[in-house]
């Protein structure tokens, strides 16, 4: 069986850094890679192919840095990368997304299964999922903890917040993963050089007959801010009896913990 | 604008949008309608008309698509609703069903979505709604240019609409929805705990700094000392499993305001801290001096918390 895996680059979370005077992020210059649950989605079908056979389809929807950033996908054992490039895509709304990924996966051919992370690392709104779902009329099981396909059904444990599920559904399916499916592999350097020679399918929106700018916005930031932070940042460094002392007066002069 | 409806498969949460919704309602003029699917939907209906709720949709022909969670058959249903309803507002709970819901409800509507929302207020003439962006880093404010949004929020975000005089009344929709294509086929009901560290006054949160299960009786040791309840760090309980999942904290969990949180063998990373950005004190014990959340604690020792908290547990008594 035949797997599309929809992974989404972006920004590196531990690089960025916070502007002082506006509490605005700062995104120049940040390093771009593939979200964390994205690669455990990557995992499950490299897994499903090592198993039962079949290919893997990275399909991505970004700026131009995609066809190097894809490479790490690739390089975890996915066969091939399907790319829609445009500067637009580059934190495009999710419906946008959603959209041109449904066009791109049309070219792709024959699938069983497509495959995202629950949430994407930078706005974890999980809003791509579903909505592929539904231009593409499959049935979604979200919240994924465990996947297992068999005589061309689908089996599934999806975690809800107050029970586990086992369900089944026919194939092809859309499934969003939890990171707690499987610990994401972390490819050899001869993976890495090997992943650059894969072929990359590099498509302009355009070449899927999707004209971005008459997909309407639906959903406008006003602002983006991170909040006020005041930590006292005062650091014990001595031996532990010291600072264990030092810092428990601390703490009662605080009014933080009763005096004793 | 047109009216509001609201959907959650938990009725608690689904009161709390009720609340906002009457909220918003009173301002704009938008009647506040509400569906509920699932069993003993005629009482639970009547708990809705009881909160102030004008109309509530009951399914009527089709039920049987709606017993157990299909979200395509879950997302066609509330579309046929939501159009009887004339509403352009629908507020679903942010449980993980409503947020598996809400992007694929928004797609068959042509509809914005925004999930996670954990603020809502009226500006403008508008309605903005704030939630966290960026792993948890910024907060991001967003307002939906759409004829119609589906927004899906945090349960607690708002109080629950109080009781008051029932003056609604109840419909039943005939649905045609496709046959159900996600089958169920075993539930297991998660323990539930008891306690709600959200509420807790202070918080020991544990990372993977604790090494094993086993220190575990370390951390509880400490928060029994404080008075005070253990949370972890989402790999201490989703990938290693030493504590239950209720007791997770962060952007995957919850989001705390306790006086006091000590954070042993935590590293720090915005997914966590969001959890506990709101914490009066925040005190970080780590070995390693470079850690990241020194820069967003009060009070840092940099050590073995082996050695450190059982120090600090005996002080304290
Ligand atoms: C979309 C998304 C959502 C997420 N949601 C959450 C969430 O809700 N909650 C969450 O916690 N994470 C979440 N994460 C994961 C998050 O990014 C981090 O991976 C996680 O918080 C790290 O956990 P940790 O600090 O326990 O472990 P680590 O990062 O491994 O840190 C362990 C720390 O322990 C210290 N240490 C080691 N030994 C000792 C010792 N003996 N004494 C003292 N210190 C010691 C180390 O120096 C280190 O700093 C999410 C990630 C993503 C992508």
């Amino acid at each position: 069986m035949n797997s599309i895996v929809c992974v989404k680059q972006t920004v590196d979370l531990q690089q960025i850094r916070i502007r002082k005077e506006t509490r605005e992020p700062i995104m120049e210059n940040v390093p771009l890679t593939i979200g964390d649950i994205d690669k455990n989605a990557v995992e499950a079908a490299v897994r499903l192919k090592e198993s039962g056979g079949g290919k893997v389809t990275l399909v991505s929807a970004g700026s131009e840095d995609l066809e190097e950033t894809i490479k790490e996908g690739l390089a975890m054992g996915a066969d091939e990368a399907v790319l829609v490039v445009d500067r637009k895509l580059d934190g495009a709304e999710s419906f946008v997304v959603a959209t041109v990924l449904a066009k791109a996966i049309a070219k792709v051919g024959e699938y069983g299964l497509i495959l995202l992370g629950e949430g994407s690392a930078d706005n974890y709104s999980g809003q791509v999922g579903p909505r592929l779902a539904e231009l593409l009329d499959l049935p979604l099981v979200a919240f994924a903890r465990s996947i297992e396909v068999a005589g061309g059904k689908l089996k599934a444990v999806r975690n809800m917040d107050d029970c586990l599920e086992a369900v089944e559904c026919d194939l092809p399916a859309v499934v969003t993963v939890l990171s707690e499916i499987n610990e994401a592999r972390i490819p050899a350097v001869t993976q890495i050089l090997k992943a650059g020679r894969k072929p990359k399918e590099v498509l302009a929106p355009a070449d899927l007959g999707a004209d971005l700018a008459a997909l309407d916005q639906k959903v406008q930031t006003l602002a983006n801010i991170a909040p006020l932070q005041e930590r006292k940042q005062i650091m014990f460094k001595e031996d532990a009896d010291t600072a264990v002392a030092k810092l428990l007066s601390a703490l009662q002069a605080d009014g933080a913990v009763g005096r004793y | 604008m047109g009216q509001i409806l609201i959907f959650s498969e938990n009725d608690n949460t689904g009161f709390e949008l009720v609340g906002k919704g009457l909220e918003i309602g009173s301002a704009t003029g938008a009647a506040v309608a509400a569906a509920v699917f699932g069993t003993d939907v005629a009482d639970r209906a009547n708990e809705y008309l009881n909160r102030g709720v004008k109309k509530v949709y009951i399914p009527g022909a089709g039920k049987e698509a709606l017993e157990t969670f299909d979200a395509a058959a879950y997302a066609e249903a509330l579309a046929q609703i939501t159009a009887k309803a004339e509403a352009t507002l629908v507020m679903m709970g942010c449980t993980r069903r409503g947020k598996e819901l809400a992007g694929r409800l928004a797609e068959k509507l042509g509809a914005g979505c925004v999930n996670d929302v954990n603020g809502v207020r009226l500006e403008d003439g508008r309605i903005v709604y704030s939630r966290y962006a960026l792993g948890g880093m910024t907060v991001c404010s967003q307002t939906v240019v759409a004829p119609v949004a589906v927004v899906s929020v945090m349960p607690a975000t708002f109080e629950q609409a109080p009781k008051v005089m029932p003056g609604g009344d109840c419909v039943a929709v005939d649905f045609s929805i496709k046959p159900v294509r996600v089958r169920l086929v075993e539930r297991q009901a998660k323990t539930t705990e008891s306690v709600d560290i959200a509420e807790a006054k202070t918080l020991v949160c544990v990372g993977m700094g604790l090494g094993g299960v086993e220190k575990v009786a370390l951390a509880e040791e400490l928060a029994k000392a404080l008075g005070g309840e253990v949370g972890g760090s989402k790999p201490v309980i989703t990938d290693q499993k030493w504590l239950p999942e209720a007791r997770m904290i962060g952007l995957s969990g919850k989001k705390c305001k306790p006086q006091l949180t000590v954070c042993l063998g935590v590293s720090g990373q915005v997914q966590f801290m969001v959890g506990i950005r709101e914490a009066k004190t925040i005190v970080a014990v780590n070995t390693d001096e470079n850690a990241t959340i020194f820069q967003y604690a009060d009070y840092g020792i940099v050590g073995d918390l082996n050695e450190v908290a059982p120090k600090l547990a005996a002080l304290l008594k």
